[in-house]
């Protein structure tokens, strides 16, 4: 389908493409299997000056938006979901710098960031706090001119590869909502540790660990935004980048569907490719459709993001949502076409039944986005 | 790898379209490709020679100009060699070229690159995937009078005035010192090419390329084109596949004493 890309994001889309076809598929299965961080990937994406798609020029990015990230998201996805998190979950972690930093924290930090010379991750989640984000347990309290961090996040994405977190701390408890801040960390700081890498159904390549602050002191000047900011500067990071998530899933989804059709015509029973029978091809209709309706969501979120408007939680939200639940049940069905052989990891299509699961997870679970979408539909309902 | 401290280095890539296929038309007037609506790509050596020139530049600073002698639809080459790190590009073009051999191609680019003057380094792919002659780098240095170096698989050391390079041979490589200006014909061996950049890729659409024609680069009407190429092509045909022969079979020591046998009776 024609969705009107202007011809730099043609341009964009063709190189993420080629990135993805020449350098990421080749060695997907390998990262899969080690669970190594593919820093040579990370390394020609940075070359490609992909990472600054969504960085304003005067920070040394292209200057596009969320629609730009979701086009390149999605092609990578399709190569691997996991690897394509190394870039998808650097633009979460440089959200609240984008949205909330001011012109001193964007100078020093979005350059680099721009340049894939250094990668970002966001730290809300922990043990007790993950859909109740509210509840999290990470105090920074003020010392002079430093915060001091203690706490432990949990499931982070990029941790221990990304040199910039952005960390949400209570600054205080009393305060309830208002009484959270969102703070800069970069690696190396004192008191700053790593736990062990997690072992994951999915997205294997994809680096999870705890960030573990202990006394961490971290300067002032890497307050985002106000004190009592925190949960406004996280809820609308992740308004932001749901599309993006959506995009991996459409992508995900996608990748898994070509293979799908392919062994489709070329898999042999009963005299005939399987593909010219009914029972497959509603199969693949039904995938098709549902990956198109997800992408056309994904977009028109994006782009709804990129205009400006005002609000955007509820469609964020449903993009999400649908796309998630697409790639699960497209990957599901890929391994079902592909039979046995859709079992076994020597074929492709078992890892993208479990890389896509944890789109239905994370930046909030599927339910809720359900939650979100609900509170603001019976809100518009009661304006009317 | 030698550091070399920053200098202005002029350096020029030779690069050439070719066909993206190996089903390529052959017009059987002039025996010569028929090139026109075939999906053309750089010449796949010529992607090394512009990597090789894209990193020499970010080594010793400088400038990077492609250059092509070919048709109008050569300009895609050129802005994709733009993309890919070059500075500029020229399109060398003219009616007056069809046809060229080696020597008048060679003659052609010698030409251009004196109209450009000033250069330290001319890199080539070390042959083109139509042609696969691997003499018009060869003859560009002739034209010139500089001295050349063929299957370089690594610039060692690069500075004002001199190079040292490893020449790749059949049992392993030579390590050969050239002054500069110097021409040099690469192998897949030297880099892995990069992808274009999006920052390149944008340079490149708004690129402006210099068109030279004949007349600007004072060419000798008699030295172009058909007209001015010593070889002709007879024929191009692809060969019928070979049938027949004789097969010997048996115990390998058996085998091998027939077949010595055999090879001295045609006296091999």
């Amino acid at each position: 389908m024609d969705y009107l890309l202007t011809e730099q994001q043609v341009m964009m889309r063709d190189l993420a493409r080629q990135i993805a076809d020449e350098k990421i598929k080749p060695v997907a299965a390998h990262y899969d299997e080690t669970e190594e961080f593919a820093w040579p990937i990370m390394k020609i994406i940075a070359d490609s000056d992909l990472f600054g798609v969504y960085i304003p020029e005067q920070y040394g990015g292209l200057g596009g938006g969320v629609m730009d990230m979701c086009l390149i998201t999605e092609e990578f996805s399709r190569a691997c979901g996991g690897i394509a998190l190394g870039y998808a979950g650097t633009g979460l972690g440089t959200f609240p710098i984008l949205l909330y930093g001011s012109d001193e924290q964007k100078q020093r930090f979005l350059p680099d960031i721009a340049k894939g010379k250094r990668l970002a991750a966001f730290c809300i989640t922990e043990a007790g706090a993950g859909s109740d984000a509210g509840s999290i347990k990470t105090t920074a309290v003020k010392d002079g001119d430093h915060y001091i961090l203690n706490g432990t996040k949990q499931w982070i994405t990029n941790a221990g590869e990304a040199e910039v977190y952005t960390v949400i701390a209570i600054t205080d408890k009393t305060k309830g909502s208002r009484g959270a801040s969102a703070f800069i960390v970069e690696k190396g700081a004192k008191g700053m540790e790593f736990g062990k890498k997690e072992k994951k159904m999915g997205i294997r390549a994809s680096a999870t660990r705890e960030v573990i602050f202990t006394d961490c002191r971290v300067p002032a000047a890497n307050l985002i935004s106000k004190e009592g900011m925190g949960f406004i500067v996280a809820m609308k990071t992740l308004d932001n980048s749901r599309p993006g998530v959506a995009a991996q899933a459409v992508g995900i989804a996608q990748g898994a569907l070509d293979h799908a059709v392919e062994y489709a015509r070329t898999r042999v029973q009963f005299g005939a490719p399987i593909s010219s029978f009914q029972a497959i091809q509603h199969m693949l209709a039904d995938m098709g459709t549902q990956v198109e309706a997800a992408r056309a969501l994904a977009y028109a979120t994006a782009r709804m993001v990129d205009s400006g408007a005002k609000s955007i939680s509820k469609e964020s939200a449903m993009s999400k949502l649908f796309a998630s639940d697409v790639a699960m049940k497209v990957a599901n069905d890929a391994v079902q076409i592909f039979g046995g052989y859709g079992y076994m990891r020597d074929y492709p299509v078992e890892k993208y039944l479990r890389d896509a699961k944890i789109t239905q997870i994370y930046e909030g679970t599927n339910q809720i986005q359900r939650n979100v979408i609900a509170g603001h539909m019976i809100k518009e309902s009661l304006k009317k | 790898m030698a550091i070399i401290p920053q200098q202005h280095m002029n350096i020029i890539v030779c690069i050439k379209q070719v066909p993206n296929t190996t089903d390529v038309r052959i017009d059987p007037a002039t025996n010569t490709l028929i090139r026109d609506g075939v999906e053309s790509v750089i010449n796949p050596f010529d992607t090394y020679a512009i990597e090789e020139a894209a990193r020499l530049k970010e080594r010793c600073g400088g400038k990077v100009t492609a250059i092509t002698m070919g048709p109008p639809q050569a300009e895609n080459a050129l802005k994709e060699a733009i993309s890919l790190g070059c500075d500029e590009g020229i399109l060398v073009s003219d009616r007056k070229f069809a046809g060229s051999d080696t020597w008048a191609t060679s003659y052609t680019l010698a030409a251009a690159i004196r109209k450009i003057a000033d250069f330290d380094v001319i890199l080539c792919g070390k042959q083109a995937s139509d042609g696969d002659t691997a003499q018009v780098g060869p003859g560009i240095s002739a034209h010139l009078n500089i001295p050349q170096v063929t299957y370089v698989k690594k610039i060692v050391e690069i500075s004002a005035g001199a190079a040292k390079v490893e020449r790749m041979t059949e049992e392993g490589y030579d390590i050969v010192e050239t002054p500069l200006p110097c021409l040099f014909t690469v192998v897949k061996e030297i880099n892995t090419p990069r992808l274009p950049s999006f920052k390149g890729m944008m340079r490149a659409k708004y690129a402006k390329l210099l068109k030279w024609t004949a007349d600007d680069i004072e060419a000798d009407p008699a030295a172009l084109g058909l007209d001015g190429s010593p070889t002709r092509v007879v024929k191009i045909f692809t060969p019928e596949a070979r049938k027949g022969g004789e097969i010997l079979s048996g115990a390998t020591d058996d085998v091998s004493k027939e077949l010595v046998e055999l090879l001295k009776d045609l006296v091999i």
